[in-house]
């Protein structure tokens, strides 16, 4: 378990995506079975321990640590787990496998598992203990989604992402076949009932693009702004995954009650309530779950529109023409209410399909999606048969309030930047942005603020409100986690208005205006 | 005479009447006595300062050679005034020292200004000094600072340099004292190529060199382009425009601090070195254990923790809540 510990150690600190991929890939690579399996369960949220509780822990401290030291040394660290690995009192470091942790964690009863922890506890070094206290109160915390990790897989060895992702659902931890055929040994059988297969994704493309193209080729249908899902419906297994194959199955039980078909199909979740489309931040809330209430159930209900099919009544259409799959869509019958089908747009020329998309009938609807009418169902981003056709993003002009040194390969340079709007007199903070800026334009965004910084925080400055940004963003939800009471979706500087006065930037009532 | 009546706090620092001097003064005063370097110890403007020759040969480096009207070189039992004191190893810096205050009637007092008692391969070891009052710093004051074995975080840099070939390693360590350790650590672990060392530290290295103290090859870390994979620099030049030169690095920082998760985070470290020129815990509480003083006075840190400890453990102690030292020196 050491690697391992060093291993969530190293992902804590590491903010880089490809530095977090090398990490994992090397640590995959040097580990032996089982242990490497658990560790990327354990990573990846795929390991279903009964987590210990903090009151477990603390009876195990009192017994061992005065009580006001325990309470300062806690109050100083911030968090349970972090402050009993640096307490424990031990001289020993073995290098205990992760199986036997996970072991002692699983099978242990009850009554036994306070002396079972304390005896592991005593066993192992600072770093392992955390690890360990870690996985016992589950929660890694490290910013690695299982997306990534089969991104590290992928880079073991010869199969591809998609190729993982299609066999992932059908695994159980520690995954030695898996690895197995990562080596170059055989492709595990599907096992899983309801597998997750690779979703299609579209390349962006706008009005002059698109004239290379005869309109007569092409369906368009709106592009919602929910969270696109597949949903799978399989022998009596019923799943729904999110579009890089997540299982979002526990959040929303309601739709999956509804999946009375025998098939797997493209669409988008949404909350509806009747035909009315709730906006994004209402699909928020049911998100991220474990359990939902039957309050949230009522007053958020789930629903899915359906794109496309991929497996319809046990056989694979993927490669059929989108227009034959459309044509067995349309056929198909949903029972549920909570199921309908994306409605084609009548267009026959592009710009028929530009002034349909400046004149959008709902405000959940992001742009619209044309689709080739030949294509086939390709897993990935292929170039050509897909496209997305964004509505234009929302902008404000903002000030520009606080920045933040970044890291990588903006390592020096203040790069993310909080910007507010102005209430009254007061510029109140409404978001963040961190992108969207050249790297010429970067050098001068960090020149600007370290001419005009007024306080410094640690790797934060606050600077003089005095450069507007132009803020560009996807949508808005109202909030109440933030002050200004709402968040913005995606936001990016698409514009420095170095020509512009603070005092002309919008105010928040504007921004506020804004959500649908 | 009570000991409070041979060294109590004032606003300007532990002053003595009998001897009638400072220790460690934060403002200017006629004669001042000093544990070590640091800028928060050691600062310029005295009347006459006393302290040992490394400890004013450094404070002349960086105030320049009128730091003070009159200086005095530490050695062997001084008499000032109506007391003796004598100098004795902290462990802490190059020079570093413990001050011990002896009145001709009345209890003996040990300052150990900053120590530490972990090997190090820059500065002669903790001395201890029986005394009946012990005057301890307590910067990690708390249980959960266990300081590792500063070769063991060395392997850490070492395997991160593996993993990350092409990146540059840029490890915070305050100019005097840690700077030079680090880079004696890395070779220590076998590191053997050039280091590069930010400007701040071109001086205060090239001191330890003339000290005797092997740091290997060291290039400066001003180039645009810097050649060594390892380069060491004062924390503030991490806020500076000077780090823009190195297309994603892999920031690092040694100090104590880094053994708290949350302290590393915000300080945007992605590769945090737990090594630290103080005593950690188990140290400190050894050292009250070993010294076994009438009392215990603590001047600095978190001083609540190592209070609670000495009342469990039957050591009468008072903090002194001295004011202007900083958690660890810039």
């Amino acid at each position: 378990m050491r690697a391992f510990a060093n291993l969530l150690e190293r992902l804590a600190f590491t903010p880089a995506r490809n530095a977090k991929l090398r990490l994992l890939r090397h640590y995959l690579e040097a580990t032996p079975d089982p242990d490497r399996g658990y560790a990327l369960a354990a990573l990846t949220g795929d390991l279903k321990l009964r987590a210990v509780t903090p009151g477990l822990l603390r009876g195990l401290m009192a017994e061992r640590v005065d009580e006001q030291l325990f309470a300062m040394s806690y109050d100083f660290v911030g968090d349970l787990a972090e402050t009993i690995a640096l307490l424990w009192d031990t001289d020993r470091d073995d290098d205990v496998p992760l199986r036997e942790a996970l072991e002692l964690l699983s099978k242990t009863g009850k009554a036994g598992l306070p002396p079972a922890i304390a005896g592991m506890l005593d066993r192992l070094g600072a770093s392992q203990r955390l690890a360990f206290l870690k996985l016992a109160t589950g929660n890694m915390r490290v910013g690695l989604s299982a997306r990534m990790a089969r991104i590290a897989l992928a880079e073991m060895g010869t199969p591809e992402v998609a190729d993982i992702e299609e066999i992932w659902h059908g695994l159980t931890p520690p995954y030695a076949p898996l690895f197995q055929w990562i080596a170059g040994g055989e492709r595990p059988e599907h096992a899983a009932r309801a597998p997750f297969r690779p979703v299609m994704l579209s390349t962006p493309v706008d009005l002059d693009q698109l004239r290379a193209f005869d309109p007569a080729d092409y369906t368009a249908e709106w592009k919602w702004d929910g969270i696109r899902v597949q949903a799978v419906s399989d022998g009596g297994t019923r799943r729904l995954y999110s579009r890089t194959g997540e299982d979002v199955s526990g959040a929303f039980p309601d739709l999956l009650e509804a999946l009375d078909f025998d098939g797997a199909v493209d669409g988008e979740l949404l909350v509806r309530r009747g035909d009315q489309v709730a906006p994004f931040g209402d699909l928020q809330q049911r998100l991220n779950r474990k359990q939902v209430t039957k309050a949230m159930l009522d007053s958020h209900p789930a629903g899915l529109r359906v794109y496309d099919l991929m497996i319809w009544n046990g056989e694979d259409v993927r490669t059929l023409p989108h227009q034959h799959r459309r044509a067995l869509l349309e056929a198909a019958a949903f029972s549920s209410p909570r199921i309908d089908i994306s409605p084609l747009l009548p267009f026959k020329t592009w710009d028929e399909l530009a002034a349909l998309r400046d004149s959008l009938p709902d405000p959940v609807i992001e742009g619209v999606m044309i689709k080739r009418r030949d294509s086939a169902y390709v897993g990935g981003r292929p170039r050509g048969p897909w496209f997305k056709w964004k509505r234009d993003p929302m902008v404000v002009d903002a000030v520009m309030l606080y920045a933040q040194r970044g890291h990588g390969k903006r390592s020096g340079f203040y790069s993310d930047f909080t910007f507010g709007l102005w209430d009254g007199e007061q510029l109140v903070p409404v978001g963040k942005a961190y992108f969207g800026f050249t790297d010429e334009e970067l050098r001068e965004l960090d020149r600007f603020v370290r001419n005009n910084t007024t306080e410094r925080f640690g790797p934060v400055r606050s600077v003089a409100p005095k450069l507007v940004l132009e803020v560009a963003f996807e949508g808005l939800n109202a909030s109440a986690r933030h002050k200004s009471g709402v968040a913005m979706r995606f936001p990016r500087i698409s514009r420095i208005r170095w020509d512009k006065p603070a005092a002309e930037a919008d105010r928040l009532e504007t921004l506020k205006d804004m959500i649908p | 005479m009570r000991a409070d009546q041979i060294l109590h706090p004032t606003e300007a620092g532990l002053y003595c009447p009998p001897g009638d001097f400072f220790i460690d003064p934060v403002r200017p005063v006629p004669r001042a006595l000093i544990t070590h370097g640091h800028g928060d110890h050691a600062r310029s403007g005295h009347g006459a300062v006393m302290a040992t020759r490394q400890t004013l040969e450094i404070m002349a480096i960086r105030y320049g050679e009128d730091f003070t009207d009159t200086r005095q070189v530490a050695e062997g039992v001084i008499r000032v005034g109506d007391v003796d004191v004598s100098f004795h190893p902290a462990g802490h810096i190059l020079g570093s020292a413990q001050i011990a205050v002896m009145p001709q009637a009345g209890p003996k007092i040990v300052v150990s200004g900053d120590y530490c008692r972990a090997p190090n391969p820059v500065c002669a070891p903790y001395e201890p000094v029986p005394c009946d009052i012990f005057v301890t710093e307590a910067t990690f004051g708390l249980p959960v600072f266990r300081h590792p074995d500063p070769l063991l975080e060395m392997e850490r840099l070492k395997a991160s340099m593996a993993e990350f070939p092409e990146r540059h390693h840029l490890i915070g360590a305050y100019a005097l004292g840690k700077a030079q350790r680090v880079i004696a650590l890395a070779r220590q672990a076998g590191i053997d190529g050039p280091i590069a060392i930010h400007g701040a530290l071109q001086r205060l290295c090239q001191y330890h060199v003339d000290q005797g103290i092997d740091l290997g090859e060291l290039v400066p870390a001003t180039a645009d382009k810097v050649e060594a994979q390892l380069v060491i620099a004062p924390p503030s030049a991490f806020a500076s425009a000077w780090v823009q030169r190195f297309r994603d690095p892999v920031i690092g920082f040694a100090s104590g601090w880094m053994t708290v998760r949350a302290r590393a985070r915000q300080r945007g470290v992605e590769l945090p070195l737990v090594i630290s020129d103080h005593v950690d815990w188990p140290q400190v509480t050894q050292t009250i254990r070993e010294l076994a003083p009438e009392e215990v006075w603590i001047t600095h840190g978190t001083e609540d923790g190592l209070m609670r400890w000495c009342e469990l453990e039957g050591f009468p102690s008072r903090p002194l809540r001295l004011v202007g030292y900083e958690d660890e020196p810039e």
